[in-house]
């Protein structure tokens, strides 16, 4: 019988193979679930992850997906470091998109935009996140309340809200009805980096705030300050860190970035703002984040896998018939294998008879 | 008063998934092992129980096959967690973000198709006045939850087999010292409270709603999370929390009825927030909530060290 004997020390090895590991089971299993369906699998995957790369514009979309995905993964890696876990960021994006789209309607009056209003505009978005993620941070703090099921809740409050304002104050008067806002001017939208494509500068802000999030977390004395204060309170105390600043900063990190993919998407790819602008990335990024070991460098591979899923769905859907949906399927099924294969971190796999 | 009965009613069925779906998790979180997979374990129950029920044209079987999911799920839940040592609640994240996704694919042939209305009225009972619209004019599945919330009252706190559970939830290594298999003692707990999020989210596709809509369990697989910790691990209290987050979703659509100037969006916000409110309440006092809860609750055992 196969045996798990641990190990004397966790393996740095496998912990280093097993995001890989996780992401060859995935494409096993997804083989294994076109044959099911009655598909080829060779097709199958090639629609999924040969196909969304064959060409310029594949790879742009694929940037397209990366950037929102970067961001609130780099956020949450903050978090989770901390030990603050945050699985309401969509909701935080949500806010973001609100509070970004609803500063570009205030400003947009014809009379053009341009630079210093397009960063008036991310900075409102931010601010929105950060205020959307303070809520569940001041609950923790003051009244030890979880933020797991707090952040969770707003996230239903904030896509509720967005419903609210699309079909009220915020809905385009000369739309015909349709519960969206009137369409950014473009000198409110984001610059195109690739011309005739839909890749954005979001995607330079994606890799900045990576950046930024190396420094912060592996070379800089708060990271370090933030880390201990969420993974052991105690010896925080002991070393005069404060572990309710852990969590502060923390939420408003990855409130701020999850605010800024969501302001990017209704003034990137969306150009204004409907009822509904994430496809649930800040979910998604939850995955992101543990693939990429909560580290920014292995999160930007973990973002660029988990978009190349977004785009092989989309195009298994025109190409193969399928629903959408398959790209939630392979999303969860990349986290279960990482899980399994974490345990091999811990653990020899021995046959013992 | 005539017209608060089907509003009693109303509240009751609406709080019969959230009973069911808690209390399971409840029995898993007595025994240590928090699962926040609830909320994709209902969906696929709630899916897999309507597509059964669909071809076969049997509602008892849709409850067993979205009961047979729920478990299934939790199955592989205990897998990953009780025998591989994963962390609960990236593993439980991870099945709620597949059940998310799975269901939605599995459900794309039964959007639009609708089952007819499954209630049914208590005979005799339910021609009292007031109290059999309010009280027995509900789905055998209600009544059932009632019970099951009775039974496992008197099972955690009157049987041996429950305080063997329960030593498990407190301490996993005297369990396991005084000869109890710590392992299998979860892995039935969490069998237990899958069937229930799994019959919950049937409930849900069959009774409540009866028709599939990508996404429809909304929320309550987390709601119900909540509720055990509101009820600080007591099933009676999981019981009128139950009922109480019914009340409030029904107020929703009643005052939407009685056209109250506010926007739909605004009154359906009232569950999420209501669940806050009631975290903050019970959550203000941290060492009441330490003293109820049990000890290793989210803390893997590995009976081999």
């Amino acid at each position: 019988m196969l045996r798990l004997e641990a190990r004397a020390h966790p393996s740095t090895l496998m912990a280093w193979c097993s995001p890989l590991l996780a992401v060859l089971l995935t494409v096993l299993c997804g083989a294994l679930l076109f044959i099911a369906l009655g598909k080829n699998p060779l097709t199958g995957l090639a629609v999924f992850f040969i196909e969304p790369l064959k060409n310029v514009r594949g790879w742009t979309e694929v940037g397209v997906k990366v950037a929102p995905l970067l961001m609130i993964a780099i956020g949450l890696a903050v978090c989770f470091r901390a030990n603050v876990f945050n699985i309401g960021a969509e909701g935080q994006l949500v806010v973001g998109a609100i509070s970004g789209g609803a500063a570009a309607l205030y400003f947009d009056d014809g009379s053009g935009g341009g630079p210093l209003l397009i960063t008036a505009v991310l900075v409102a978005g931010m601010l929105g996140g950060m205020a959307w993620a303070a809520i569940t941070a001041f609950l923790r703090d003051r009244f030890n309340t979880s933020e797991i099921l707090v952040s969770l809740m707003l996230v239903y409050v904030a896509q509720l809200l967005l419903s609210y304002l699309v079909h009220g104050v915020l809905k385009d008067p000369d739309g015909f009805n349709f519960p969206q806002s009137k369409m950014f001017s473009d000198g409110f939208l984001l610059p195109i980096l690739v011309p005739h494509t839909r890749l954005h500068i979001g995607i330079l802000l994606a890799l900045g705030a990576a950046l930024l999030g190396w420094i912060f977390l592996s070379k800089s004395f708060a990271g370090l300050r933030l880390q201990i204060g969420g993974m052991a309170p105690l010896a925080a105390r002991y070393a005069g860190f404060s572990s309710r600043k852990s969590l502060w900063t923390a939420m408003l990190v990855c409130g701020a970035l999850s605010g800024l993919a969501g302001v990017c998407e209704v003034i990137g790819p969306i150009g204004q703002l409907t009822p509904s602008v994430s496809p649930g990335y800040g979910f998604a990024a939850i995955i992101v984040a543990y693939v990429g070991r909560l580290h920014p460098v292995g999160v930007i591979f973990s973002s660029f896998i988990m978009a190349l899923f977004y785009i092989g769905g989309e195009l298994a859907q025109s190409r193969l018939g399928m629903p959408s949906a398959i790209t939630g399927v392979f999303q969860g099924i990349l986290l279960f294998a990482l899980l399994a294969c974490d345990v091999l971190i811990r653990y020899h796999l021995r046959w013992r008879k | 008063m005539e017209s608060f009965a089907p509003l009693i009613a109303a509240s009751i069925n609406a709080g019969t998934p959230l009973l069911l779906a808690a209390l399971g998790l409840l029995i898993n979180e007595k025994s240590g092992v928090v699962n926040l997979g609830a909320e994709g374990m209902m969906l696929m129950a709630a899916v897999i129980g309507f597509a059964i029920t669909i071809h076969t044209g049997s509602v008892p079987l849709g409850f067993v096959a979205g009961a047979l999911a729920g478990a299934l799920l939790a199955g592989f839940f205990a897998l990953m967690t009780v025998w591989l040592g994963a962390n609960q609640y990236a593993t439980g994240l991870a099945l709620s973000l597949f059940g998310a996704g799975a269901s939605a694919y599995i459900g794309i042939s039964y959007v639009g198709q609708s089952l007819s209305n499954t209630r049914s009225a208590v005979p005799l009972l339910g021609d009292i006045p007031f109290l059999g619209a309010a009280l027995f004019r509900q789905h055998p599945m209600v009544y059932l939850s009632m019970a099951l919330c009775g039974a496992i009252i008197w099972f955690l706190y009157r049987t041996r087999a429950g305080l063997i559970l329960r030593a498990v939830g407190e301490s996993p290594a005297s369990a396991h010292a005084l000869g109890y298999n710590v392992r299998r003692i979860r892995l039935s707990a969490l069998l237990f409270g899958g069937a229930c999020c799994g019959l919950a989210g049937a409930f849900l596709s069959l009774v409540y709603t009866p028709l599939w809509v990508e996404g429809m369990v909304a929320g309550r697989g987390w709601i119900a999370l909540a509720l055990t910790t509101f009820a600080t691990w007591r099933p009676a209290r999981v019981l009128s929390g139950a009922y109480l987050f019914g009340g409030v979703t029904i107020l929703t659509f009643h005052l939407q009825g009685l056209g109250v100037p506010i926007a739909s969006q605004l009154l359906s916000m009232l569950p999420y927030l209501a669940t806050i409110v009631v975290l903050v309440l019970i959550s203000r006092n941290a060492n009441w909530i330490r003293l109820n809860m049990p000890a290793s609750l989210g803390k893997n055992f590995n009976p081999n060290q």
